[in-house]
């Protein structure tokens, strides 16, 4: 039997699917997975359809047809790792420590829609080892097409996907208006798919081992592993994976967090994600369907906890401050309403509440929601309102000057926590 | 038979170019509004109003005359995705 199997692939891997390598390097790749199916790139829409696979990037949308949305001639393909999220260390770590995956997944898609053009959008600390995994992929022969390597700035929104193309074109990394889609017009009038590094990698090993093991783990709406950065907690910054639909305690466990009640809340999809209430992590699930009815999707899988000693509202003005810096400063709703809505929920953490100043934070959120060429106002508008909801009785609390965060982590006296000034 | 109606049209507004000048929310009053800053707002809350056939001309003019060149008219391919939750790709 083991004479048999000498001259075979090894076994698909199970559940560690995107680090099931021993190594970064493209014999460990190799020895791993097996080759690449020539074949692959000819079915991949079929089989993407069939393997249920979504983008691993945020927005979730079917990698099958947005493969398939891809028609016009001379089509550009991007591999996109700029990952801006503060809160997201998940490609950083898939660059480094599975760059070949990564690579064949941009190869098969590159075949699937006879692209001109191949390109790494990586950020400029990743160049390195995608440099380093390209020549060894030439000196094997690896890839049909040249892969271009461009460098991706830092800021939050360099990932986003009319930014991404602007980059590539030589401008700067800022988003753009658009009327068409980039899969219609992108890369100065291609045809472009951007897609996300992570996605990208799933699609190597489903071009591998095919839909049906793609599906066999994960919430089966949205099937596979999913790859989430924790932090908060005892533990910083560490990168699972893990089968859609885990549930969220279990995932908070990793945490080092076995009592819920040592959290306030956690926050998911990052910053322009959706707070939780430690109270409704309960049945909730990492998965489109798991979290509907939180109003919160999975997003790029970020978790971050925060502990009952901080105040969900300060971390909330925090946030928002730092995304209010992030704008790309091109959409004079964006430009100027999110300075004031961070400023807003200064007072809201920091000053005493009262009702007109919770009214004009409602307005303002209302204000720069759904108006800007992308969607950096959107995604701040729904941390700014999923804070107001999951932190309502703090808000109750800072009306009347008190803090349940300083309560909680000085020794409920009840005195007053030294961030509530009133005065300032 | 043709049919009569022409198909509905929305309003888009290129925010990287609009200066909020104000000439749109002049011309289309009952479609925009004018925010804190002066910059357009679609009185619907949709990211891009749709444009009913009786302000159509209102709307032809204000692309035309827009000073920062910011407006455009699309035609609405899939009608009721103007909404302000519509999807990322």
């Amino acid at each position: 039997m083991t004479t048999s199997r000498r001259n075979r692939s090894p076994e698909p891997p199970t559940t560690q699917r995107l680090f099931a390598a021993e190594g970064s390097g493209l014999v460990e790749h190799q020895q791993r997975f097996g080759p690449l199916p020539e074949s692959a790139g000819a079915a991949l829409v079929p089989l993407l359809d069939q393997s249920g696979l979504t983008g691993r990037g945020g927005a979730g949308f079917p990698a099958g047809r947005k493969v398939a949305s891809v028609t016009g001639r001379k089509a550009v393909v991007i591999g996109n790792g700029a990952e801006g999220e503060p809160l997201s260390h998940k490609d950083a770590e898939l660059l480094s420590r599975a760059p070949h995956l990564v690579l064949d997944g941009l190869k098969v898609t590159a075949a699937a829609v006879s692209a001109d053009k191949v390109v790494m959008y990586v950020p400029s600390r990743a160049v390195p080892t995608i440099t380093t995994a390209l020549s060894e992929r030439r000196s094997a022969k690896v890839d049909r097409h040249p892969v271009t390597v461009v460098a991706a700035p830092e800021g939050f929104v360099a990932g986003e996907e009319s930014a991404v193309v602007r980059r590539v074109e030589g401008g700067p990394a800022l988003p753009r208006d658009r009327t068409v889609p980039a899969s219609i017009s992108g890369v100065r009038g291609h045809s472009t798919l951007v897609n996300n590094v992570e996605t990208l990698a799933h699609i190597a090993l489903i071009a591998r081992y095919g839909s049906r093991w793609f599906r066999s783990v994960g919430d089966p709406s949205e099937p596979g592993t999913m790859l989430v950065t924790l932090t908060g907690g005892q533990t910083m910054g560490s990168v699972l994976e893990v089968p859609t639909g885990t549930p969220l305690t279990d995932l908070v466990g990793h945490l080092g967090v076995t009592d819920p009640r040592a959290l306030r809340a956690v926050l998911l999809g990052g910053y322009h994600g959706s707070w939780i209430p430690s109270g409704m992590l309960t049945g909730a699930r990492l998965s489109r369907a798991g979290l509907a009815h939180l109003d919160a999707s999975p997003g790029a899988g970020i978790i971050h906890a925060l502990p009952v000693g901080e105040c969900g509202l300060a971390r909330t003005a925090d946030v928002l401050g730092y995304l209010a810096g992030e704008s790309a400063r091109q959409c004079g709703p964006c430009l100027n309403g999110l300075p004031l809505l961070a400023r807003l929920f200064d007072d809201l953490a920091y000053r005493r509440v009262d009702d007109h100043l919770i009214d004009e934070v409602r307005r303002m959120i209302d204000l720069i929601d759904g108006r800007g060429s992308c969607r950096h106002p959107d995604g701040t508008a729904r941390i700014a309102r999923s804070a107001l909801d999951a932190f309502a009785s703090d808000i109750t609390h800072h009306r009347h000057g008190r803090c349940e965060a300083a309560m909680t982590s000085m020794d409920a006296t009840g005195l007053p926590p030294q961030h509530i000034s009133g005065t300032r | 038979m043709r049919k009569p109606s022409t198909p509905a049209r929305r309003l888009h507004i290129d925010w990287t170019r609009c200066h909020g000048r104000g000439l749109c929310s002049e011309l289309l009053p009952h479609l925009l509004g004018r925010d804190d800053w002066g910059y357009p707002v679609a009185r619907d809350g949709s990211r891009e109003p749709a444009v009913p056939p009786t302000a159509l001309s209102d709307a032809r003019t204000a692309v035309r005359l827009c000073p920062r060149l910011a407006l455009s008219l699309i035609t609405d391919v899939n009608q009721g995705s103007g909404g302000r939750k519509a999807g990322t790709s």
